[in-house]
């Protein structure tokens, strides 16, 4: 419903990499609280994938992390402000979680969110005037479109389910 | 109305409690708690000075998840607590939340007359037309063919307008809100605890496990296609008339607040006690 407003261009190594580490935290922390959901309703499949992706989003935090030696990232993020209230590219959508959602539905979230945040280092990478920028924000592209691949090859293992997946064979109650 | 206190610098996260919520995976009721958080951060208010009063049901389930102070009071008595406590404590901030069950059939009456009496606060209701948490009975705000095991043929009647209701009652600010926009959410959510007394304000939040129907919302609801207005003769034209799904501040009344002359007087507890001694 609202418009994005248009963001500050990036204009150093320090803030791509804070919101590089940004985009890994808020992931980190998004796939945890779909854990934690799925755990109340003992869906323990999809609390295992769902921690496995968190774990993945925050190797790759940690990698960042160590890419930016001394920078204090976080800082750098919160004074930057961007996703500020949200909207951080692989922050899954709460509001698509199911209580009987299967690997296949968490990959759907997770692919949503590295396309989204391909897009968004493409579009750094794209406009960066400064040739340093440009190509750290070209490296993340290449990681991120390796991110997207590896969830396709991770989608094979997990096909579609049936229509009939949300059916529940002992409903919170008889709907006819 | 926020109070003038210090702002302080905080985040969405320090408003969050430990507790982890139990609501349903892609309930309305998440993002909601995400609208208070952000909004309790966008005004900047210590989370000691907040007190987030509820009922029974499950949107009433979220003062736990804040680590303002909270009262998880009777069902639909929300309103009565959280008057008493923003007369006796007018230096708070006072944020009540319910749902259609608690805040419309068993709590209509403090609903009318806490707009009537337009203290000083924020009363967010969670409208998901169904009670979620006793496993799917029709509340005053289904539609009347909501057809179910516990409904055959769906109830008939015409459902209950909150909105018409509280600006006919004296709301002094009227706002209806979607749970899956908790930025646009969170900024009404800041206008209605800054304007001075009562304010209400309808989050249409989705009931996925008993009204998976209600995912399609995200669809139909639409910005306000007019501004607000501070005439309340035109604000019932345009409520009365919308389609429901009208997202925006509909509503930004002038009255005063009420505020008894009690308020600001020191009551020693003493004198209290005597009369209730044997």
């Amino acid at each position: 419903m609202s418009k994005m407003p248009s963001e500050r261009p990036i204009t150093s190594i320090a803030e791509l990499l804070a919101l590089a580490y940004q985009i890994e935290t808020d992931a980190v922390q998004r796939y945890t609280e779909l854990s934690e959901q799925m755990e109340t309703h003992n869906n323990q499949e999809l609390v295992k994938v769902f921690r496995d992706l968190a774990r993945a989003e925050g190797i790759h935090a940690e990698e960042i992390r160590k890419m930016a030696g001394d920078i204090d990232l976080a800082a750098q993020a919160e004074r930057l402000g961007r996703w500020k209230k949200g909207g951080s590219p692989e922050e899954a959508d709460l509001g698509a979680a199911h209580y009987l959602m299967t690997p296949w539905h968490a990959l759907q979230l997770a692919l949503t969110g590295e396309k989204r945040a391909l897009a968004f280092f493409t579009s750094v990478a794209d406009s960066a005037k400064d040739a340093k920028i440009k190509d750290m924000a070209a490296e993340f592209v290449e990681e991120e479109a390796e991110h997207v691949n590896l969830v396709y090859r991770l989608l094979r293992k997990y096909p579609q389910p049936a229509d009939t997946w949300s059916e529940d064979d002992d409903p919170p109650i008889a709907q006819d | 109305m926020a109070n003038a206190q210090t702002r302080l610098a905080c985040k969405p996260a320090d408003y969050k409690s430990d507790i982890k919520p139990i609501w349903c995976p892609g309930c309305g009721d998440y993002h909601v708690l995400m609208s208070f958080t952000r909004a309790f951060a966008e005004l900047g208010l210590a989370p000691e000075n907040i007190v987030v009063v509820s009922g029974i049901g499950c949107s009433s389930r979220i003062p736990a998840y804040t680590n303002c102070y909270g009262f998880h009071g009777v069902h639909g008595r929300s309103l009565a607590l959280a008057a008493g406590l923003k007369v006796a404590r007018p230096d708070l901030t006072v944020v009540v939340a319910s749902g259609d069950g608690d805040g419309y059939s068993i709590g209509g009456n403090h609903f009318l007359h806490a707009c009537r009496r337009n203290i000083d606060m924020t009363y967010v209701v969670m409208d998901n037309r169904v009670y979620g948490m006793t496993k799917g009975q029709p509340s005053p705000t289904t539609e009347p063919d909501f057809d179910t095991a516990l409904s055959p043929g769906g109830t008939g009647l015409s459902p209950f307008r909150p909105l018409v209701i509280a600006l006919a009652s004296g709301a002094n600010f009227v706002a209806r809100a979607f749970s899956g926009e908790p930025n646009e959410t969170a900024s009404i959510l800041v206008e209605a605890v800054r304007h001075p007394g009562f304010s209400f304000v309808e989050i249409l939040s989705p009931c996925v496990t008993l009204r998976p129907d209600e995912r399609e919302w995200k669809n139909l609801v639409h910005p306000a296609p007019v501004g607000t207005t501070t005439d309340p003769a035109k604000a019932a034209r345009r409520i009365m008339t919308d389609d429901g799904f009208n997202i925006g501040i509909l509503y930004r009344g002038e009255r005063r607040p009420y505020q008894p002359r009690m308020a600001g007087q020191t009551i020693d507890l003493a004198d209290l006690e005597k009369d209730f001694e044997l």
